[in-house]
C-alpha cells in the first residue's frame, strides 16, 4: 500500500510539475505581427462611409479633449459610434504593447513611439498622409512621429502617428508677484530673467516653482530651457531622435547645466524641491507660492481659470536680445494599431479634427493647444489677454523661429526615470557637478541604445 | 515575486481498519489545491526563470543570453544598490518592530485588565488594517516640508533640522524605514501578546518568589517562551523589508536620486517601463533566493526544540 501511494505521488507531481514546466519550452514572445513593407496607398481620400462604424478608442483619463472631438465627430457623422476606454497616462504607457498587440483599437493616445514600431504594432501612416495632404503641413508637426520602419532613428522616414494639437513649453509667471518686484513686461534675455529671479529672492518672493520629486525630475524644463537659450535646438533633437554619434554632453549644454546649478545654489527653487511632484507644484504655484513656473500650455486653460488675468506667459528668452527661441513641443500623439478594423475611419477623423472649423475650436478652447494642420488654416478666435492667447501667440513665433523640440526625457525609454531624474536631484543635493551630470547621461544613454 | 509558499502536499488521512477506500481518493481531495498552486505558483516561477535568461521586450522575439542578465543584476552598481537598500530596510521593519513590539506587549500585558490595554491594542493593530496606499499617502503629507513632524519640530524650537524628510537623501531611506515600522509594529506586538496569554503564569510567580523584577521576568521568561512568536515576526517583518514596494511606491517612488530604490520597484520599472523583461526576471529570481536564503536560518533558530 505504502509503495502504491507513492507511486501516485510521484506521478501526480510529476504531472504537475510537468505541466508547469512545459510553459517553459521555446523562447518566450514572437507573435507580435509582422512588418508591413509599407504604408498602404488609398487612390482617393478615405472617410468613414455611410454604414454604421463603431470606433474603439483608448484615450488618457483626465483630458476631455478627445471624447469632445469624438462627440463632435458624431454629430457631424451620425453613423460613426464610439467605444470608448480610459486609463491613466502612466497605464497606458505601461500597456501600450500589450494593448495594441491583444486588443487593437482603432484610435489609441500613444506613449513614445519608438518601441511600438520596433514591433510592427502601429500602422504607418504614409499612404493617408499623401491622400489627405499632411505632407504639405510645417514639417516639424509631424517630425517627432516619423521613424524609420524598424530603424532606431526617430524624426525622419515614415509617419506612425499624428496629433490632435501640438502643446508648447515656456515659462509662466504670476503678475500680481511680478509687479511686486518692478517687472512690469516678460523679460527679453536670459539676463534679464536673472535679475528678475535675484530682485524676487531679495524682495522675498519665491522666485521658481518647479517639481522635482519622486520619479519625475521636473527640472528637467528649465534645464532644457536654458540648453536652448544656450545653443541651437537641432543638436538636442538629433539627442533625442537618436541620430548616430548625438550627444548632450557639449560646450552649451556645460553652460546650461553650470546655469541651472547657479540657480539652485542661490536658492530660487524651493528648498524642498526634490520632495515636490507635480500636482504640489501646481497647488503651490496657484496659491501665489512663485513667481516663474517652467511648464506647458496644457495648463492654460486651468491657469485660466484658477487665476484669471493673474497668469502670463513667455517663451524662454534668448542669450542675446532678439535672438531665435526655442521650447520643448510636442504633438498630443494619437496612433492607429496595425490591426484596427477601421483605420480608414480613424485616419479621416484625425484629419478631420486638424482641418474641420469646429474641430479646431475645441481643440484651442477644451485643449488649450496649437490645433495641427496647413500654416495658413484659419485660427480658432481667443479671448486677448489670457494665457490660451499667449500660448498660441508662442507657438506662432516657434514655428517662425524653427525652434521646435521634443523633450529631453523622451530620448530612450529608460532616460528620465533612470538618469535625468535621479541626476537633477543629486544636483539639487549637491551631489553631482553639471559635468558628471551630463557625462553620465550620456553614458547612460550610449549603453541604451547601443543595449536596445 | 518571492512570497512564502503555502503547504499544499497533502496527506493521506490515517483510515479506520476495515474501510477500503482506495489510496487515490486521498489525491482527488488535493488534486484542486495542487492544480491551482501548479498555474498560479509554480509556473509563474518557473516562467520567471525562463524570462531571466532571455533578453526580451515583453511582445517582440527574444533573445538567449544565457546567465547574462544575473551578472547585470551583481555587476550594475544600481541593480546591487536597491538589494543594499532592501538590507538597510530590515533594520526598521523588522528590528524595531520586534523589539519595540516586545517591550509594548509586555507592558500591555502587565495592564491586562484596563480598558488602556484594549485602546492600546486597538490602536497599535489599526495600521495593519489601513491599506499600506493610504499610510503612504498619510506619511508623505506628515513628512513633506510643511507636514505635522516639521510643524512639531519647529514648535520644540527644532526648526533647524526640519527639511522634507522624503526628499532628503540622507533621510529618505530612514522616512521610508520609518513608515514600515509603524505599520508592522501593530502586527507584532498582537502577535506577541498572544503569545504572551499563553506562558504558565506560575513561572512568573515562581520568579517573583525567588526576588526577580520586571527585567528579570521579562528576559528570562517572556523572551524564551515566545521564541516561535518572535520567529514568525522576524520572518514576516524580514520578507516584508526584502519585498517592499507599496510604501516605497507612494512614498517616494524609488527617489530622490534611488535612494530608495528597492527591488520590488525596480523589478515593476525594469519590467513594465523600460521593457527589460530579462533583467527583471532575474532580478525577481534573485530577489526570491535571497529571501529564502534569509528565512530559512530564522525558521531554524526559532524552531521550538523542545517538542
Amino acid at each position: 500500500m505504502s509503495r502504491r501511494i507513492r507511486r501516485w505521488n510521484g506521478a501526480v507531481l510529476t504531472v504537475a510539475l510537468g505541466g508547469a514546466l512545459a510553459a517553459g519550452c521555446g523562447a518566450p514572445g514572437g507573435d507580435a505581427p509582422q512588418a508591413e513593407a509599407t504604408g498602404t496607398s488609398p487612390s482617393s481620400a478615405p472617410t468613414c462611409g455611410t454604414a454604421p462604424v463603431t470606433l474603439n478608442g483608448y484615450f488618457e483619463t483626465g483630458f476631455p479633449l478627445p471624447k469632445d472631438l469624438a462627440d463632435e465627430f458624431t454629430k457631424q457623422h451620425p453613423n460613426v459610434k464610439w467605444n470608448i476606454r480610459e486609463d491613466q497616462f502612466a497605464v497606458i504607457t505601461q500597456n501600450a504593447p500589450r494593448v495594441l498587440a491583444d486588443d487593437p483599437p482603432d484610435l489609441m493616445r500613444l506613449p513614445q513611439v519608438s518601441e511600438l514600431v520596433k514591433n510592427n504594432l502601429l500602422k504607418n501612416l504614409d499612404g493617408y498622409a499623401k491622400a489627405f495632404g499632411w505632407d504639405t503641413w510645417p514639417a516639424s508637426q509631424l517630425q517627432q512621429m516619423r521613424m524609420v520602419p524598424g530603424g532606431k532613428t526617430r524624426g525622419e522616414g515614415s509617419l506612425y502617428a499624428m496629433g490632435l494639437n501640438f502643446s508648447m513649453t515656456g515659462v509662466f509667471y504670476n503678475k500680481k508677484l511680478a509687479a511686486k518686484i518692478g517687472m512690469s513686461a516678460p523679460p527679453a534675455t536670459l539676463a534679464e530673467l536673472d535679475d528678475a529671479l535675484a530682485k524676487a529672492k531679495s524682495a522675498g518672493v519665491q522666485p521658481i516653482a518647479q517639481f522635482n520629486g519622486g520619479a519625475t525630475g521636473g527640472l528637467a524644463f528649465p534645464l532644457q530651457d536654458l540648453m536652448a537659450a544656450y545653443g541651437p535646438p537641432g543638436p538636442i533633437n538629433d539627442w533625442i531622435f537618436q541620430k548616430p554619434g548625438a550627444t548632450i554632453d557639449t560646450p552649451s549644454n556645460l553652460q546650461a547645466t553650470r546655469h541651472l546649478e547657479k540657480w539652485i545654489k542661490a536658492g530660487y527653487f524651493w528648498k524642498d524641491v526634490n520632495a515636490v511632484d507635480y500636482a504640489t507644484m501646481m497647488s503651490r504655484f496657484i496659491k501665489g507660492e512663485g513667481l516663474f513656473m517652467f511648464n506647458g500650455d496644457w495648463e492654460s486653460g486651468n491657469l485660466d481659470k484658477q487665476m484669471p488675468g493673474d497668469v502670463g506667459f513667455f517663451l524662454m528668452p534668448p542669450e542675446q536680445e532678439g535672438g531665435a527661441q526655442a521650447a520643448m513641443s510636442a504633438p498630443l500623439t494619437f496612433g492607429i494599431s496595425s490591426r484596427a478594423k477601421n483605420a480608414d475611419c480613424a485616419a479621416f477623423f484625425l484629419n478631420w479634427v486638424a482641418t474641420d472649423a469646429k474641430a479646431r475650436e475645441i481643440g484651442v478652447k477644451v485643449g488649450g493647444s496649437h490645433p495641427m494642420g496647413p500654416a495658413d488654416a484659419a485660427m480658432p478666435e481667443v479671448e486677448a489677454g489670457t494665457v490660451t492667447a499667449s500660448t498660441l501667440e508662442a507657438g506662432a513665433k516657434i514655428g517662425k523661429d524653427n525652434g521646435a523640440m521634443d523633450f529631453i526625457a523622451n530620448a530612450t525609454g529608460a532616460i528620465y526615470a533612470k538618469s535625468w531624474t535621479p541626476q537633477l536631484q543629486k544636483l539639487v543635493a549637491g551631489q553631482q557637478t553639471p559635468d558628471g551630470l551630463l557625462k553620465s547621461v550620456q553614458s547612460d544613454y550610449t549603453s541604451q541604445v547601443g543595449g536596445s | 515575486m518571492a512570497r512564502r509558499t503555502p503547504k499544499t502536499r497533502g496527506t493521506v488521512p490515517a483510515r479506520a481498519a476495515g474501510l477500503r477506500t482506495p489510496s487515490w481518493v486521498g489525491w482527488l481531495f488535493v488534486a484542486p489545491a495542487l492544480a491551482v498552486y501548479a498555474v498560479f505558483v509554480l509556473r509563474p516561477i518557473v516562467l520567471t526563470f525562463q524570462y531571466s535568461v532571455y533578453r526580451w521586450d515583453g511582445i517582440g522575439s527574444s533573445t538567449w543570453v544565457g546567465l547574462g542578465n544575473y551578472g547585470k543584476v551583481f555587476t550594475d552598481p544600481d541593480l546591487f544598490a536597491t538589494i543594499l537598500n532592501a538590507v538597510k530596510l530590515i533594520v526598521f521593519f523588522s528590528l524595531i518592530p520586534v523589539v519595540l513590539g516586545l517591550v509594548i506587549a509586555s507592558t500591555i500585558r502587565r495592564i491586562a485588565a484596563s480598558r488602556l490595554a484594549l485602546a492600546a491594542r486597538t490602536v497599535l493593530f489599526l495600521p495593519q488594517v489601513i491599506p499600506l496606499v493610504a499610510a503612504g499617502i498619510t506619511w508623505s503629507w506628515l513628512l513633506s516640508s510643511t507636514g505635522l513632524v516639521n510643524q512639531l519640530l519647529s514648535h520644540i524650537g527644532l526648526g533647524g533640522v526640519t527639511r522634507a524628510w522624503l526628499g532628503d537623501f540622507s533621510t529618505a531611506l530612514p522616512a521610508v524605514g520609518v513608515i514600515g515600522a509603524w505599520v508592522l509594529l501593530g502586527l507584532c506586538t498582537i502577535l506577541l501578546l498572544s503569545g504572551m496569554s499563553k506562558i504558565d503564569p506560575a513561572l512568573y510567580e515562581a520568579a517573583r518568589m525567588d526576588g526577580a523584577g520586571p527585567i528579570r521576568e521579562f528576559v528570562s521568561i517572556t523572551v524564551p517562551s515566545l521564541r516561535q512568536e518572535i520567529g514568525v515576526c522576524v520572518t514576516v517583518t524580514v520578507i516584508a523589508a526584502l519585498a517592499s514596494f507599496d510604501i516605497v511606491y507612494v512614498a517616494t517612488q524609488g527617489g530622490p536620486g534611488n535612494a530608495t530604490m528597492v527591488p520590488g520597484l525596480e523589478i515593476y520599472y525594469l519590467a513594465f517601463s523600460e521593457r527589460q523583461v530579462g533583467t527583471a526576471s532575474a532580478l525577481a529570481v534573485v530577489l526570491m533566493v535571497l529571501v529564502i536564503v534569509v528565512a530559512i536560518p530564522i525558521q531554524w533558530l526559532t524552531k521550538d526544540r523542545t517538542s
